[in-house]
């Protein structure tokens, strides 16, 4: 009745090109994005903020970044936990070294020193495929917190081997630091949410996308079609590792504030980005949303349920939350290997026959 | 002979037996690996609740004990009796086999023909779920876990070694046993594969599922057999690695150590994985030993998933890996 194509009329390409075609989504994404940034920050409050809409915009870009290299161009990467580190400490030492730098500049920074680390650990993708690749990844998961925790000259030289990030403002306001507001910290990060959701969407369907899927679906066949493997999965590792950078910077200054590289950027931060993109649906932006929000609300939400609502101790409340987001990814893989996006998709073919599907 | 070297040596033979260990967690994943192509990241979590269960059985602790109390306000913990060491580890083998049933059952016959890609990554789910389940059951605290196998340093080579060197080799007895039993485990395991008709259906399965399908092999019981072995293979790793360092969270971890062991020696060889576990078992001994101090030490970290890594640079297959051949 209202998800229609019918009487929406396409008079030039850019509009029959465009991510929305639909007018009833095109509505839908305006009405998301009024309500981000129209709505949220007048009523958001502390809680809501530190537990859910922070770490869900920042996991968002994470699984956005892993959803390019995984989703997209096929390679498996066990590694983003390591690469968030890599993000978190550029901009801790660039926060210390250049006070006078504005967060935007930091943040992208770090985007790209973590860019160069990931196309540096890309670069065996070229001759590993597949699991083994997997593996090696890994290998940079250990080794950069291991290089973070040894090397006093990345947390310069505090005691504790904490990185603390330092206030800095943004157009006169607090982002970082135990002064920063929560509606500031919210804007900030929906900021670069936006845009990197934007850049990513049309990155993925323009040239360089279309060579990693084709990448992703069959390497060899790829090179045959005149594909350039070495480009197309180094570019992948490069924007990939962008946004995990990012992503794992704005973890560290933003969200977090104070850090220990191996509780917070440990191979257990690899497995849930992993998990977000399964959940959320490989090769999919909306997908990499909705497994974030996935991901963020799940343990907030059984928390409530178990500890708060029927009186169970944390211990246990936490074990069941083991069992039951693995419970989950199983159920997924077996019945929607496409994750969420793929529902999604589903229930918008349904919903363009309803209510006569015949 | 000079100091460094003596000491280089008993580095030497210490990690020979960390590598027999991690040797032993790389055959339950080649196990399932040749045989249904799943690779199984669960089978460092398989470990811990093998020996979680085997600790729980001995102790008599009541399952799930935890929740039962909280939900029924009850407050049990003991069933109050000791079962021998070695009825629990018979138990503790019936409770892996049944785990092998359900894996099958409600997981991966439901994942048959899907990409390898998704079948590891139900695996993951497996290792989070299977961990959850293990935490449930028996509680999260560290257990000593203890099937009577002598502990402490060998007496024996270590006057040997004195008497020869001046300097006694500290070798582990537990270490020592654990490699005896790994060789057993592997002798038994190739054995069972070459000699028996299950072993036989094994091997088929491993080489061409269709082909063994249609001379009359069931896929599903192989898979079972299979994944019983991988569990029976976790039991004995655990109770190595538990009568070590207890039963806790971080026996889950040594399947990661596992992989880079893996992509040395091949994830479809047994003898690779053998070997690969005593080059990286040795490797990352030396390493720390002669480099580690110059570099802050720890390194043993990180140091095999690099040594495998610039490995695969040059041999993509591993050592003993079949050469991977691609086809359009």
């Amino acid at each position: 009745m209202f998800y229609r194509e019918a009487g929406d009329f396409k008079t030039t390409y850019a509009k029959d090109n465009q991510t929305f075609p639909i007018a009833f989504d095109r509505y839908r994404y305006y009405f998301v994005l009024f309500m981000a940034i129209g709505i949220v920050p007048f009523v958001i409050n502390d809680y809501w903020a530190n537990a859910i809409l922070l770490p869900f915009l920042i996991y968002a870009i994470a699984a956005i970044g892993l959803n390019i290299l995984t989703g997209y161009c096929g390679q498996v990467s066990l590694g983003t936990g390591g690469f968030m580190a890599v993000g978190a400490y550029t901009s801790y030492k660039l926060m210390t070294a250049f006070p006078g730098l504005d967060m935007v500049t930091i943040t992208l920074l770090s985007g790209f020193m973590t860019a160069i680390v990931g196309v540096m650990f890309g670069l065996p993708s070229l001759r590993i495929k597949g699991f083994y690749l997997a593996v090696a990844t890994l290998a940079a998961q250990f080794f950069l917190v291991w290089l973070f925790n040894k090397v006093p000259w990345f947390y310069n030289y505090s005691a504790s081997g904490q990185i603390n990030a330092p206030e800095r403002t943004m157009f006169g306001m607090a982002v970082t630091g135990p002064n920063a507001e929560s509606w500031v910290k919210y804007l900030f990060c929906l900021a670069f949410v936006f845009v990197l959701a934007w850049i990513a969407r049309n990155l993925t369907r323009g040239s360089i996308g279309r060579q990693w899927m084709a990448i992703r679906d069959m390497d060899i066949a790829a090179e045959i079609i005149g594909v350039n493997p070495l480009k197309a999965k180094l570019t992948a590792f490069a924007v990939s590792s962008f946004y995990v950078g990012i992503s794992g910077a704005l973890l560290f200054t933003v969200y977090l504030g104070a850090v220990e590289v191996g509780e917070a950027y440990g191979i257990t931060k690899s497995f849930l980005v992993l998990f977000m993109i399964i959940i959320g649906g490989l090769g999919s932006i909306f997908g990499a949303f909705a497994g974030a929000a996935f991901m963020v609300l799940l343990p907030v939400l059984l928390r409530n349920i178990l500890t708060d609502g029927m009186g169970w101790d944390t211990a246990l409340a936490t074990h069941f939350e083991f069992v039951i987001v693995g419970a989950m990814i199983m159920i997924f893989l077996i019945v929607e290997p496409h994750g969420l996006a793929r529902l999604w998709a589903l229930a918008k073919e349904k919903l363009r026959l309803w209510p006569f599907p015949h | 002979m000079p100091e460094q070297l003596v000491f280089a040596m008993e580095v030497t033979l210490n990690g020979l037996m960390t590598g027999v260990m991690y040797s032993l967690v790389a055959l339950g994943f080649v196990l399932i690996f040749k045989a249904s192509g799943i690779f199984n990241y669960a089978q460092g979590v398989m470990a811990l609740f093998a020996a979680m269960t085997l600790v729980g059985i001995q102790d008599g602790r009541v399952p799930f004990a935890h929740i039962i109390n909280e939900v029924l306000g009850t407050d049990i913990h003991y069933f109050g009796w000791e079962v021998p060491a070695l009825l629990a580890i018979l138990l503790t083998v019936l409770v892996m086999i049944g785990f092998a049933l359900f894996v099958q059952k409600f997981i991966f016959r439901h994942l048959v023909g899907q990409e390898p890609i998704i079948l590891f990554m139900a695996t993951i789910g497996l290792a989070y779920f299977l961990e959850g389940v293990s935490d449930l059951m028996w509680g999260s605290e560290i257990r000593n876990l203890d099937v009577g196998l002598p502990q402490g340093i060998n007496d024996t080579i270590d006057q040997v070694t004195f008497e020869i060197f001046g300097y006694g080799f500290f070798i582990d007895n537990l270490d020592l046993w654990a490699t005896g039993i790994a060789a057993v485990l592997v002798a038994g395991l190739i054995a069972y594969a070459q000699y028996t008709k299950n072993g036989r259906a094994m091997r088929a399965v491993a080489d061409d599922h269709q082909a063994a399908l249609s001379v009359g092999i069931s896929l599903n019981y192989v898979w079972i057999l299979v994944w019983s072995l991988a569990g029976i293979v976790a039991l004995v790793a655990g109770i190595m690695w538990g009568s070590k360092s207890g039963v806790q969270f971080s026996l889950s971890l040594i399947a990661l150590k596992a992989l880079p062991v893996l992509m040395l020696g091949g994830f479809t060889s047994i003898p690779g994985a053998i070997v690969g576990g005593l080059i990286i078992g040795v490797g990352e001994a030396l390493f720390e030993f002669s480099i580690g101090p110059l570099i802050g030490g720890a390194t043993e970290n990180w140091f095999a998933y690099v040594l495998a890594l610039v490995f695969l640079v040059f041999r993509p297959q591993g050592l003993f890996g079949e050469k991977i051949i691609e086809r359009v």
